[in-house]
């Protein structure tokens, strides 16, 4: 067993840091086997259940009023977004600052990539300068493959075109877990432009995972054409997917869909598609309401749905980067055969 | 209350076809039996020789309002439907401006629901503005009363266009009709490419035009699991290619219209602009096919396509004269006179494909001859023979090819909620 905390830090307390670790107990880590982090796929029951507890702790550290803990302390954490992101960049940066790690930013728009290097090679060159974990986000399903096969530092996805976001799912079971006991027999309805999202794709897997069933509600045009073969149950009706549910998912529409298509108007949408303070009432009393942001308020969830009190979605904000902080300390803490 | 008696009843729902007799109440139907009693207040309506069934659904008409009063309008359109033994009709959104909102859908069911005569079941239109690129709002026009959608008139050539609306029909339960026509292929022809086309110097739209969007648009509703519902199929080819298409399972549906299985392109050849209509008039194979279609039960309705014109628009030359025939009044008659009487086809698959059919494809609760039910009925007398009389039309299109046509088999009576609407061909106001 391997205690990042207690075994490396010793040497380095300062007060804060010497009375984080008393109350946090003993946290131990197990790892995570695989090298990378690309897909919820990746991970184990076990595993997840690792990255919760651990982030649990976590939550504690960036409550306190000095936050910062020395544990990564002399490790690098790349992030390298090809998209624009404030949400999740900031909070693996600010992940990465609390638990100490040194965190570069590199957006596509301002660096080599703009230069046409491929991604191969900025990556190889990132790895040269002896990141341990590099954090990517890309606009391209599919492409972290390639970075991973290409680094030795390990890597996790941010964000694969409209494949996966496994650390949103993860900040996402973390805070359904805040509010129940376990996944086990809740009905999670995830409602919005399913087609493409990556948060949708990661959802069902952890979800289904942890024995949840998953409904996707979505026009049909923004559904994948065999959503159902994914493991989730499909409805076109907004009333069936909340209807008793025990979680609502909303995710956001891009309004540039209207223009490629897929729905004829917002007003259309909001209509037929959007949580309202009225609609929200077939799900069950305690119905948690989530958002992976940004919101619209007013399109797929109205300004007084976002408001009420079952809502946590700044909860998710405050969540993620507790559980990012968590998936940089596992993974970041060294490889798992070197943490025996 | 009112007491219909001795008609043979055909339901197509439960199936029956017996004589009985049946009691109506306000607009229900109070009770069915054979030799009901009369009590002494209710009105009597000795219909022995006649055929009862549950009333027609036209999927399939143009009214014309807004924008074309002059032709027709919801009005003078309702009078023609229950002249012409309908209870509900369809009109199509190529209006002026199109029907692709829930206001314009709203009006046409609240200015049917006025006349007292008949129902208005709008169709919206796929794209907005009838344009072929943007979905229309689909689900506010279902809020308002549309029950199905078609940009009728023109295809949406766009595939990813009609890939899209027959995918996000699916969310509201419509069905999407297609008028199938390559338009560049069709390009400004004006009847059957063929040998008269070629005889009159006419120029012609040839069949590939029809079939090769009748291909597509199966091949959509395969890929979408989406409801295709092609309108006015004229060809063997369309017919042998929906044949396939219910074999594989996909939902597909089909109309045929009077004209198309009553007249070929030789009619053509008198320069008569009522024989101008878009589908044009195929040959006399492509009408066996479609009959036999009829009989097997693969064609599924009959529709008119009822497009009323002023004579302006037809009293030209048959290269700019409109397309289209003014076919409510006429429809049942022909149904009668061809399918029934010379091609033996059963009076249950003619009910069924007027009827029941039409109503399932709009989604329709379904209408049986039995208690509890809305009184709607079509009264066909089957050996009335009589001449077509565009000078008796309701409609305000005269535009008709039959004028003088000697048909068998007249609606003689048609009920609309249990009212007496059109007795022996005369509209009863309601207003």
């Amino acid at each position: 067993m391997f205690c990042a905390i207690c075994v490396n830090q010793v040497g380095f307390l300062n007060p804060a840091f010497f009375y984080s670790i008393k109350s946090l107990g003993e946290v131990k880590i197990l790892g995570i086997k695989s090298k990378d982090l690309l897909s919820i796929n990746d991970i184990s029951i076990a595993e997840i259940d690792e990255i919760m507890q651990n982030a649990r702790s976590m939550k504690q550290i960036i409550q306190r009023d000095i936050k910062k803990v020395p544990t990564l302390r002399g490790k690098s954490v790349i992030n390298l977004f090809y998209e624009n992101s404030t949400r999740t960049r900031t909070s693996f940066e600010l992940a990465g600052k609390y638990m100490g790690a040194d965190v570069v930013n590199i957006s596509a728009s301002s660096s080599s990539v703009k230069k046409g290097e491929s991604m191969r090679d900025t990556a190889r060159t990132l790895d040269n300068m002896a990141a341990d974990v590099i954090v990517m986000r890309h606009h391209e399903s599919g492409s972290h493959k390639i970075l991973a096969e290409s680094v030795n530092a390990r890597v996790i996805n941010a964000g694969d075109g409209k494949h996966e976001h496994p650390t949103q799912a993860l900040l996402d079971t973390f805070t359904i877990l805040e509010h129940k006991k376990s996944l086990q027999g809740l009905k999670v309805a995830i409602i919005g432009d399913i087609l493409h999202s990556r948060v949708a794709r990661s959802d069902v897997l952890i979800f289904n995972k942890l024995g949840a069933e998953v409904w996707f509600c979505a026009p049909p045009t923004l559904m994948p054409s065999k959503a159902a073969e994914l493991g989730a149950k499909i409805t076109y009706n907004i009333e069936e997917a909340l209807t008793d549910a025990d979680v609502v998912i909303m995710l956001r529409i891009q309004l540039e869909r209207q223009d490629s298509g897929f729905f004829p108007s917002i007003r259309e949408y909001t209509n037929f598609f959007g949580l309202n303070t009225r609609n929200i009432k077939l799900a069950k009393e305690d119905c948690i309401i989530m958002h992976p942001g940004p919101m619209n308020r007013g399109i797929e969830i109205s300004y007084e749905a976002a408001e009420l009190p079952n809502a946590v979605i700044s909860e998710q904000v405050n969540n993620g980067v507790a559980v990012r902080m968590a998936l940089l300390y596992i993974m970041g803490g060294g490889r798992p055969s070197e943490t025996v | 209350m009112k007491l219909f008696k001795n008609a043979r009843v055909i339901d197509p729902v439960q199936q029956i076809d017996q004589v009985m007799d049946i009691r109506v109440n306000g607009n229900q139907i109070f009770e069915t039996g054979v030799n009901l009693v009369p009590n002494s207040q209710e009105e009597i309506i000795d219909l022995a020789g006649k055929i009862l069934t549950t009333g027609f659904v036209d999927l399939h008409v143009h009214l014309r309002e807004p924008g074309e009063e002059y032709k027709e309008d919801v009005e003078s359109g309702a009078r023609a439907a229950a002249a012409g033994g309908f209870t509900g009709i369809c009109p199509m959104p190529n209006t002026k401006p199109v029907c692709d909102n829930d206001t314009i859908t709203e009006m046409l069911v609240i200015k049917g629901q006025r006349t007292g005569l008949v129902n208005i079941y709008p169709v919206g239109a796929i794209t907005k503005n009838q344009d072929g690129k943007e979905l229309a709002e689909i689900g506010m026009m279902k809020k308002r009363g549309a029950r199905a959608l078609s940009d009728d008139g023109r295809d949406v050539m766009n595939s990813l266009v009609m890939r899209r609306a027959l995918d996000y029909a699916k969310a509201f339960q419509m069905p999407v009709f297609a008028h199938c026509e390559d338009t560049a292929l069709a390009g400004h022809g004006s009847m059957n490419e063929g040998y008269y086309s070629s005889k009159l110097g006419l120029g012609g739209i040839p069949k590939e035009a029809e079939n090769i969007m009748v291909m597509r648009n199966i091949m959509l509703a395969g890929l979408t699991n989406g409801h295709m519902h092609i309108s006015h199929m004229t060809t063997k080819e369309g017919l042998e290619l929906i044949r396939q298409a219910k074999k594989e399972g996909h939902k597909v549906t089909c109309e045929v219209t009077p004209h198309h299985f009553s007249l070929t392109e030789a009619a053509v050849e008198s320069y008569d602009t009522n024989y101008k209509v878009n589908p044009p008039l195929r040959t006399q194979k492509d009408i066996e096919v479609l009959i036999q279609g009829m009989a097997e039960g693969i064609v599924d309705v009959i529709a008119t396509d009822h497009a009323p014109h002023d004579l302006e628009d037809k009293d030209k030359d048959f290269s700019n004269a409109a397309f289209g025939i003014s076919g409510l009044e006429t429809a049942t008659a022909l149904t009668m006179d061809i399918l029934y009487h010379k091609h033996n086809i059963s009076l249950m698959r003619i009910a069924e494909m007027l009827s029941s059919k039409p109503r399932e494809i709009l989604g329709l609760p379904e209408q049986k001859i039995a208690s509890g039910n809305i009184a709607d009925f079509t009264i066909i007398d089957p050996e009335l023979s009589k001449k077509a009389d565009k000078g008796k039309f309701y409609s305000k299109g005269k535009n008709t090819p039959f004028h003088g046509v000697t048909l068998k088999g007249w609606p003689v009576m048609t009920v609309f909620a249990g009212k007496i609407v059109m007795k022996d061909g005369e509209v009863i106001e309601q207003q």
